[in-house]
């Protein structure tokens, strides 16, 4: 038996699969432009409302994108999806509500704009942080080399855990954010209006992963992140300490996930329990679309998430007149999700480091 | 130390047993107050206080609370592990002094929380923080006697818990049994009450209970009698029972469990009838889940395909069946029966499984993960939208779906619908049983433990796993069908996510590819939230802590199957040699912190 | 072989098990037409009054064609809730449990027997919950009615198992036509034992398009539901009477329940043409709708309507719904309305949270009238013939908090007020809010 014949069969196994992709694939790509020609001919919405909607997008996106940057990281090296990590998130945004109510009592959220973001996003994300790093000593690091589908439980169980416990502590009411006069109305760039608090998002989240990236291509700790997601047994071999590198990476994606919470909070200024569950499940099929464990995969998931989200049911199911479409926004988003998957497994830019283990 | 070495047996091959850590008991001690802290400001101390366990003593609440210390204290008291060159090691006082530490430092950390409530409004913040729940806390004795209590008590639980190590094995198991009946028994109440109702028994219900709740003490010493006496003389006695009817010639062993079986049918006939209304509508929904939870056991359990969007297919049911039936469906009325729609609801759900299935086919774990739980969402978004209002009635869903009719009977209430859930969860037991020996069975198996492995041996990994979906599939289908026509109406708003969670966790809690762990998953997870409602409410902080806890601890369930315990022996192998390196650092002199 | 002999075995349980059934359904047809427990059997004809008061026992009264409920000496009229009291819409549901705990302390008791409230059940707000719920309130067989349920999806299947037991159920905040009537005709959901004191969806539909249309003279509107029943119910209400009126519905869409970005969808309703957002949803979605109406281009000065989901007061309090109409029922500032109020916040700490509290009370109120007019006395004993209470109840005239309740042959017994109100700078909390009343309309000058 040798790997072709394996290969072989392997071919003539899935030719059923591959009939499937095809007409499913060649279906789609005709329902989506009709859709699109005759929603854009139709002339509903102006060429600004469209902009609009793309910037809406891009805003959108790239929120789920900082989140995603969590689910990301831990699936590079640990190869599991830690499908709390929409409450780590939550937790930074609830956090810092109390912290914003508290110096809104004060009266100095209104005095002290800048400073008073910046104690809310420090708030978030050492809370995130912290919050992430109990997670993996306690419910992941015992499960290290169990086989793939328990600790993808266990984190399921974490964030029901996570939520409950929210709910128990703080209560089950939403939380409104105290308004935040300076972040009202909007900026002109290039020409183009665009929200103050939506410049405020793009801005930070480009920056931040842009860090990001630095962190982990150019120092220490970033380059044994990568020897630990390549090949830990070798990493530990070579003087790394994995168990202090795993936690970093925990660590780094609650402080991402800690930031996406308080940036979330300028767009949308409320916070529940259940706030975590949504854009969690999004930022996961963000990181998923664009290939997990690949830092730009995730960048590129969660902006095209946002953009299908916010154009697609306009742009393709308006084309049909489908009564009420803003309503299936996430079918669109989890739809376009099984389209790429089917042709690309791995999502659009493909898994990094991990083809090797399955 | 030298306590303990001297009480280690003097052999002169073996070094002395390693001794236990105190340092342990502090840190564990710390712990536990933390945990009896956020049980305490979660309000589930205030809540579960209304429920009287032994009157009256004793309540659920501060029950629950002190459960911390009793934990820690026996967590902490517990000999360290024994080691191959060692002694044996021996409870002995030092573990009753871990006990007495954590104990104490678990008093002292909720003392601490205590003076801060009673300082600060915390109420503001921690919504369940309240005057009264202070109030309980402190025994209703103010603050420095209620904090004086508290230490004590603790102090005391936590010595308790530590010295569950000492009392000899043979006595510790009907120790233990007794003890945990008598809370059960106190706990279940509102269940034995009609049962005994039901028996002709309602004298019983003065002697054991208080008619406000709880257990009298005349109840306590009959139930601990009572239990103490059978665990002691019978423990062990049903593994014999079962060695002499294996024992028995073929032809007489089928005789007997003929009779076995149709004393166990009568026993199930009578069920409904004893147990009156509400336990049966109680038993119902245990079953319909149960239903569901031995169709995804068929999809994660035997053929290791995580499906987060079961519900999809239990909507698939429902509403196939809904549109079938009922006179107010939207756009088609073929007012058929209950059992002429029956094939359609089941090949509907079969398409249903080759949709969601075809596209997943080359997907791994953790993207088929979240594929199928966007085809869960899918589902109910559609079902709820305005778009397809006119197929499914939309938001108003759709009702009077007519009542199960067979032959001249009309099945309604609770009691009667019993018997058909039942018989269709045994059939679904069956199928499962079966399926699990045939040819695709194994299939499964094969491809859960490698796919590329099992597809060289020859298994047709793309029929392997379209299989599994549309039979598990149909089998929530038929959930969907019962639950459709039992409640006779369908709203979207019942098939969301949490549904397909809830028999994720049922099928995980009992035992992945255990059809009797999935029995007992579903009585203990829906059906005992039901009854008591003070734990509905905590039903899924509950559900989540015993998700971690099963995963690390005993991963295959609490009735495992015998092959899937099997398998995850190997890596529990691996699992143990984590949690050696993990308690080594607890307990070793050199601390490395986290 | 094994394989046969189970499928043997399979067989044999099979047909005993609908042997069972079939017995089951024979026992329980019976128990049913008996009515339950220590009621008495229909038709039997026994002497009443003639034994000593304390020996009287349930054989000495008749008992109409759905039976009857016997209360001893001593013992205690039983009656049940079945509301939302946890998940996302508790307060609907712990505000009207409050209610009927006030009208039951008021009340006192019946013919000198209390009246306890026996089993507060949760319809979680879903059908499953309407169904269990009631399951267990009429496995005990003394129970009188139910008021509820909080939702219309937990009412329908809860309605016909209520009236299937013989007993009746009372909502005081379900308003979906399809439990009761819908122009003349009876819902596809109504039971002979259900009856509300809550306005249908019909009538707050029409009421806030003919304000829109007549009092703010626009012309145009869109509507959004988050596609829960009663917010989807009622904006269909509200479009088939604004475009009876002339008017026009530009767009009718919907949101997610736990949507948070409205700007795609508010993009659609600016491309649309929109003068009035019409969206009877709850928050937070409610709270995104307004925040970002003003952020879309070609909504600067779009109105925006709400209706009783969103009058509470964590709501009105929010900047972005300043300006904002909201259509609701009206409560008259009647003397003992106030007191009421006064009383439940001298019991509970806070003043009512959600719309429906005083529709509770008068149901549990017309519940005990009923009961207290059909009710046998003999002695210390009393006696409720169930048929009588179904018909007591459909005869209510009653001039409660919510105004004159008087029931229909549907069960519908409102006194539909719906009041419009509107959220301005001056108004900081919703009891401001309530008082800045616009409009007003009783089904009369609806046409219903």
């Amino acid at each position: 038996m040798t790997t072709a014949t394996v290969g072989k069969k392997r071919a003539s196994r899935l030719n059923f699969t591959n009939l499937f992709r095809w007409v499913v694939g060649s279906v789609a790509v005709v329902v989506i432009f009709y859709g699109s020609i005759k929603s854009v001919a139709s002339g509903r919405l102006s060429w600004a409302q469209w902009r609009d909607l793309m910037v809406f997008g891009v805003a959108q996106g790239s929120v789920y994108a900082l989140i995603a940057m969590g689910y990301t990281m831990v699936y590079g090296v640990l190869r599991f999806i830690n499908f709390a990590h929409g409450e780590v998130f939550m937790s930074g945004a609830m956090i810092g509500y109390f912290v914003a109510d508290a110096l809104n009592r004060a009266g100095i959220w209104n005095e002290q704009p800048v400073v008073s973001l910046l104690i809310v996003l420090l708030v978030s994300m050492t809370t995130a942080t912290s919050i992430a790093v109990i997670l993996e000593r306690v419910a992941y690091r015992p499960l290290r080399g169990a086989p793939r589908l328990i600790p993808l439980i266990t984190s399921i169980g974490a964030s029901f855990t996570l939520q409950y416990l929210f709910r128990g502590l703080f209560g089950a009411g939403t939380k409104a954010y105290p308004p935040m006069a300076a972040i009202q109305g909007k900026w002109i760039i290039f020409g183009i209006p665009i929200l103050k608090s939506q410049v405020i998002v793009i801005g930070s989240a480009i920056v931040v992963m842009a860090g990001l990236y630095l962190f982990v291509e150019k120092t220490k700790t970033g380059r044994s992140m990568r020897a630990v997601a390549e090949d830990p047994e070798t990493a530990a071999l070579m003087g790394i300490n994995v168990d202090g590198t795993i936690v970093k990476v925990f660590a780094v994606g609650g402080a991402m996930a800690g930031v996406a919470g308080a940036l979330w909070t300028l767009v949308f200024p409320t916070v529940n329990f259940f706030s975590g569950f949504l854009p969690g499940i999004k930022a996961f099929t963000a990181a998923v679309l664009g290939g997990i464990g690949n830092i730009f995969g995730a960048m590129l998931g969660g902006v095209s998430l946002g953009m299908f989200e916010s154009v697609g049911p306009s742009l393709v199911l308006g084309g049909y007149e489908v009564p009420a479409f803003n309503q299936l926004k996430d079918v669109v988003a989890f739809s376009a999700l099984v389209l790429v998957l089917i042709f690309r497994p791995t999502g659009i830019l493909g898994e990094r480091l991990a083809q090797e283990r399955g | 130390m030298e306590r303990a070495a001297t009480a280690a047996e003097p052999l002169d091959d073996l070094l002395p047993a390693p001794v236990l850590s105190l340092q342990r008991a502090v840190r564990f001690g710390l712990i536990g107050g933390m945990a009896a802290v956020v049980v305490a400001a979660i309000g589930m101390v205030e809540t579960f206080e209304a429920r009287t366990l032994i009157d009256p003593f004793l309540a659920l609440g501060l029950t629950t609370l002190y459960l911390a210390s009793f934990t820690f204290g026996f967590v902490a008291g517990s000999p360290p592990p024994e080691r191959e060159g060692f002694a044996k090691p021996k409870a002995g006082l030092r573990s009753l002094a871990a006990g007495a530490i954590a104990g104490v430092l678990a008093g002292v950390v909720l003392s601490a929380f205590m003076l801060l409530a009673d300082a600060v409004n915390l109420r503001n913040i921690f919504v369940s923080v309240s005057p009264q729940l202070l109030e309980l806390l402190t025994f209703g004795k103010g603050l420095g006697t209620g904090i004086l209590l508290v230490l004590v008590v603790s102090t005391a639980v936590g010595v308790a818990g530590s010295a569950v190590h000492l009392i000899p094995a043979q006595v510790r198991r009907p120790i233990m049994y007794t003890v945990m009946w008598v809370l059960l028994v106190g706990l279940l109440q509102s269940v034995i009450e009609p049962v005994f109702r039901g028996l002709g028994l309602p004298s019983l219900i003065d002697v054991l209970y208080e008619e406000a709740g709880g257990l009298r003490l005349a109840g306590v010493v009959i139930v601990a009698a009572a239990v103490f006496l059978l665990s002691f003389f019978l423990g062990g006695k049903g593994r014999a029972l079962q060695g002499r009817l294996d024992a028995l010639p073929a032809q007489r062993r089928r005789s007997y469990i003929s009779i076995l079986l149709l004393v166990a049918a009568a026993i199930v006939y009578m069920i409904p009838r004893v147990v009156g209304p509400f336990l049966s509508e109680v038993l119902d929904l245990a079953g319909l889940y149960l239903l569901m939870a031995l169709g995804l056991n068929i999809v994660i359990g035997y053929a290791g395909l995580l499906d987060l969007g079961y519900v999809a297919f239990f909507a698939v049911g429902a509403y196939t069946t809904a549109i079938l039936t009922s006179p107010n469906s939207p756009r088609f009325t073929p007012e058929m029966t209950l059992w002429a729609s029956l094939p359609f609801v089941v090949l509907a759900a079969a398409l249903a499984g080759l949709l969601v299935g075809t596209p997943v086919l080359r997907m791994r774990g953790d993207y088929l993960a979240i594929v199928t739980l966007g085809f869960g969402e899918i589902a109910r978004i559609l079902l709820n939208s305005d778009a397809l209002k006119e197929t499914f009635g939309g938001a108003q869903g759709i009702i009077n779906i007519p009542n199960m009719v067979i032959g001249p009977l009309t099945v309604r209430g609770p009691e009667v619908f019993f018997y058909p859930i039942f018989i269709f969860a045994i059939l679904a037991g069956y199928v499962s049983l079966a399926i699990q020996n045939s040819r695709m069975g194994r299939a499964w198996m094969a491809m859960r433990e490698d796919e590329l492995v099992a597809e060289t041996m020859g298994v047709n990994i793309v029929a392997a796993k379209l299989s599994a979906f549309v039979v598990g599939a149909s089998l929530a289908s038929i959930g969907g069908a019962l639950f459709a026509v039992k409640v006779g109406s369908v709203f979207p708003s019942s098939f969301n996510i949490v549904v397909s969670i809830t028999i994720l966790v049922l099928i995980i809690v009992g035992g992945m590819g255990s059809v009797p762990g999935v029995t007992v998953g579903a009585l203990a997870l829906v059906a005992l939230p039901e009854l008591l409602r003070e734990f509905n409410e905590y039903k899924f902080l509950m559900y989540g802590i015993l998700l971690i806890f099963m995963m690390l601890k005993r991963p295959e369930g609490f009735i495992p199957s015998k092959r899937r315990a099997l398998e995850l022996h190997q890596d529990e192998v691996l699992q143990d040699a984590w949690l050696q390196i993990y308690g080594d650092e607890e307990t070793g002199p050199q601390e490395e912190g986290v | 072989m094994t394989m046969r002999r189970h499928k043997y075995l399979i067989a044999v349980l099979l047909a005993l098990a609908l042997v069972a059934t079939a017995c089951a359904e024979g026992d329980a047809e019976t128990t049913t037409t008996a009515a339950t427990g220590t009621t008495a059997a229909p038709g039997t004809t026994a002497a009443p009054g003639t034994t000593e008061p304390s020996d009287v026992t349930a054989d000495d009264f008749e008992a109409g064609d759905l039976g009857g409920i016997f209360i001893g000496p001593g013992e205690a009229v039983k009656i049940a809730t079945l509301q939302a009291i946890s998940g996302a819409n508790a307060s609907l549901g712990t505000d009207q449990v409050r209610a009927v705990k006030l009208a039951l302390e008021d009340k006192g008791t019946i013919n000198g027997h209390e009246i306890r409230l026996a089993f507060e059940e949760d319809d979680l707000c879903r059908s499953e919950g309407g169904t269990i719920g009631s399951q267990r309130i009429v496995s005990d067989p003394d129970v009188v009615g139910v008021i509820g349920t909080s939702c219309s999806g937990a009412g329908v299947p809860a309605s016909k198992i209520v009236t299937e037991a013989n007993r009746v159920m009372i909502s005081g905040s379900n308003t979906s036509p399809v439990l009761t009537e819908a122009g003349g005709v009876a819902g596809p959901a109504w039971n002979e034992g259900y009856y509300r004191t809550a306005h249908n969806d019909a009538v707050q539909g029409a009421a806030a398009a003919k304000f829109v249309f007549e009092e703010l003279g626009l012309t145009k509107v869109a509507t959004i539901n988050d596609g829960d029943p009663y917010t989807q119910g009622l904006t269909t209400a509200f479009e088939v009477n604004f475009e009876a009126l002339g008017g026009e519905i530009v767009l009718s869409t919907a949101v997610g329940a736990d949507d948070s970005d409205m700007r795609p969808v508010l993009t659609e309703v600016a491309a649309a043409g929109a003068e009035l957002i019409f969206f009877p949803i709850f928050q937070p979605a409610g709270d995104f709708v307004a925040g970002q109406a003003k952020e879309v281009s070609g909504l600067e000065d779009v109105e925006l309507m709400g209706a009783d989901g969103l009058l509470s007061d964590t709501y009105v309090v929010l900047a972005q719904t300043k300006g904002m109409y909201f259509s609701g029922p009206a409560v008259p500032p009647t003397a003992a309305y106030q007191d009421m109020i006064a009383a439940y916040e001298d019991r509970f700490g806070e003043a009512p949270i959600q719309a429906f509290h005083a529709h509770a009370y008068d149901a549990a109120m017309i519940l005990f009238a009923a009961i207290e007019k059909v009710a046998q006395v003999n002695g210390d004993a009393m006696f409720i013939d169930l048929r009588d209470v179904r018909d007591a109840l459909y005869a209510t005239d009653y001039q409660g908090l919510t105004g004159h309740v008087v029931c229909n042959e549907f069960g519908d017994c409102a006194d539909p007020i719906i009041q419009i109100f509107q959220n301005t700078d001056d108004t900081p909390d919703i009891a401001a809010v309530r008082a800045n009343r616009l409009a007003e309309y009783v089904p009369a000058d609806l046409g219903q």
